[in-house]
């Protein structure tokens, strides 16, 4: 608990707004939720100056009322931090995190294909993991999207 | 000469499952490379969030025909952790076991595969002969070749009696033997060396900046393995070395490969002696508490990522899935560029990306009289020799490497 206290302590005295948001779940994983406009910076100090190089994956989920992006952070002593960001169902937009951690761009690509949220700064357009000719506006991972079996089966691209 | 655009897939002899890369060829060196994924999308997440935790167990174990057991531990650990819930120490070893036992299939499986990738078939051969060592043992302690269905939330689903432990046993001696030529062979035959060597190159700064795993990352000279750093199961108490390589090659990933299954032999052996008394499970109720949990297991080919959030019912509210592969996939551009076409394949392979095997039988079907005949080992090789023998070869006299 000792290592997680202490990141606790380092990031609340760089960013006092944060102050009191951490729930630290267990000896090697934190969880935070943090706001959408101090996201960069938050992620650039981790791994700037607190050793977070690793970007393990970005989390997109719909939990009715908004979306969440969570962003889970790790480094070599096996402590995992969980940033967690909320945008708008419509029109949300969360910036690219690509500058800081180069290998997210498969996990932003898939934000777009599956919630259908602007990343902000993406340098990539390709469609992932839906085909190509997937119907526009159709965002599976959102709560409201329901499987139709009624649906006839996509013709090849 | 003019550079070329030519596609690689997604169908293609030369890949083992569907993704797509486009070539921009300079001659026959690849000037730059682009890849597209999602052929094979299942919309698995979706569906877990129709499904109770128990049915997600076996739909997530079908993410991959390889990695499993991986991928049911990971989503299990989460959920285990979101109800407070600690697994009994039989079944932590239980589960190590067989994870153990999926590294060394899995790792068989791919030196075979990489043997075929460039050319050299004797080594897929024998390769694949004995990993059916290591899948009939999977098969004799879980009833399954792969999809074991050995998770549970809160334990495992089967225990293991003494004579089951003394065929594990039996089986390691002869696959240890046999992965000591094997490392003799990576490490010393030429043509191996001559043909892996330099291939595929992932300097250590791009793996890490690219957020590589696994093999991959550990051939690239970074020591991170999940067992070691964020461990799980019964690992914090089983002596075991984390196997790097500074070759950052092909070549390095094949060394570190073949080297952790002889990590993997000492791990069953310590879990084989070591295994404590007690219950497989505890009891869980079917209803999980409101909570979240961020889980990580080092599978064969990486660090396979599960972050569950439930919702208070018996079904949870997301379950999200990164698999090793994906991780890997922003780097193979950067394997792929700068090197020669013919190499393509090769660097594919070496990511080790996942498919299905699940075929277990040979069966042969006389075209012309509709007959089927089905060949155990020593009836395959009876009419292997046999059919040399037709044609002036005698090979009675050979010694077989193993018998069953």
């Amino acid at each position: 608990m000792e290592q997680a206290n202490a990141i606790v302590a380092r990031l609340e005295e760089r960013f006092p707004a944060l102050v009191g948001g951490a729930n630290i779940a267990n000896e090697r994983r934190i969880f935070w939720s943090v706001p959408l406009t101090s996201l960069m910076d938050i992620l650039r100090y981790c791994n700037d100056e607190l050793s977070f190089t690793q970007l393990c994956t970005i989390t997109g989920l719909d939990n009715g009322e908004m979306f969440e992006f969570l962003y889970h952070i790790s480094r070599d002593d096996g402590i995992v931090l969980t940033l967690k960001v909320k945008t708008p169902r419509d029109g949300g937009v969360v910036p690219s995190v690509v500058p800081i951690y180069n290998g997210a761009i498969f996990y932003e690509l898939e934000l777009e294909g599956l919630l259908g949220v602007e990343v902000e700064g993406l340098p990539d357009d390709r469609q992932y993991p839906l085909p190509d000719n997937w119907p526009k506006g159709q965002y599976p991972l959102r709560k409201d999207w329901k499987p139709n079996a009624e649906t006839p089966p996509l013709p090849n691209p | 000469m003019a550079k070329m655009m030519i596609p690689l897939g997604p169908q293609h002899p030369a890949l083992e499952e569907p993704e797509s890369f486009s070539l921009l060829l300079d001659g026959e060196r690849i000037a730059a490379a682009t890849v597209a994924l999602g052929y094979n999308h299942r919309g698995m997440e979706k569906a877990c969030e129709s499904r109770t935790y128990i049915q997600d167990i076996y739909l997530l174990e079908r993410i991959c025909g390889i990695c499993s057991h991986s991928h049911s531990s990971s989503y299990v650990q989460a959920v285990e952790a979101i109800a407070g819930i600690e697994i009994p120490k039989r079944a932590a070893y239980l589960r190590t076991l067989i994870g153990e036992l999926e590294r060394v299939h899995s790792h068989l499986l791919w030196l075979g595969i990489a043997g075929h990738e460039i050319g050299f078939q004797t080594l897929f051969m024998f390769v694949w002969r004995d990993r059916e060592l290591v899948m009939d043992l999977l098969e004799r302690l879980t009833g399954n070749r792969v999809n074991y269905g050995m998770n549970t939330i809160g334990g495992v689903r089967r225990d293991i009696d003494s004579t089951q432990t003394e065929e594990v046993l039996k089986a390691l001696d002869i696959l240890e033997a046999r992965t000591s030529y094997y490392i003799k062979v990576c490490t010393e035959e030429q043509s191996i060396i001559g043909r892996l060597a330099g291939v595929g190159k992932l300097p250590r700064e791009d793996a890490l900046r690219l957020g590589a795993v696994g093999p991959v990352l550990r051939a690239s000279g970074v020591r991170r393995d999940m067992r070691k750093d964020d461990p799980y199961d019964a690992y914090s108490e089983l002596d075991f070395n984390v196997i790097t390589d500074d070759h950052a090659d092909v070549l390095g990933r094949t060394v570190v490969r073949v080297f952790e299954i002889m990590e993997s032999y000492k791990i069953c052996r310590q879990v084989v002696r070591n295994m404590p008394d007690g219950p497989i499970a505890v009891k869980v109720p079917a209803k999980i508490p409101t909570g979240e949990a961020f889980s990580r297991y080092e599978a064969p080919r990486g660090e396979d990522i599960h972050y569950v959030r439930s919702n208070g019912t018996d079904r949870p509210e997301r379950v999200k899935v990164r698999a090793p592969t994906l991780a890997n996939l922003a780097s193979i551009t950067n394997m792929i560029e700068g090197g020669y076409l013919a190499d393509v394949p090769i660097v594919i392979a070496a990511i080790d990306p996942c498919f299905s095997c699940t075929d277990r039988m040979i069966r042969v079907q006389d075209s012309r009289s509709g007959r089927e005949d089905r060949y155990d080992w020593a009836g395959l090789r009876q009419y292997s020799i046999d059919w040399y023998k037709k044609r002036g070869v005698d090979l009675s006299q050979t010694k077989a490497a193993w018998k069953d």
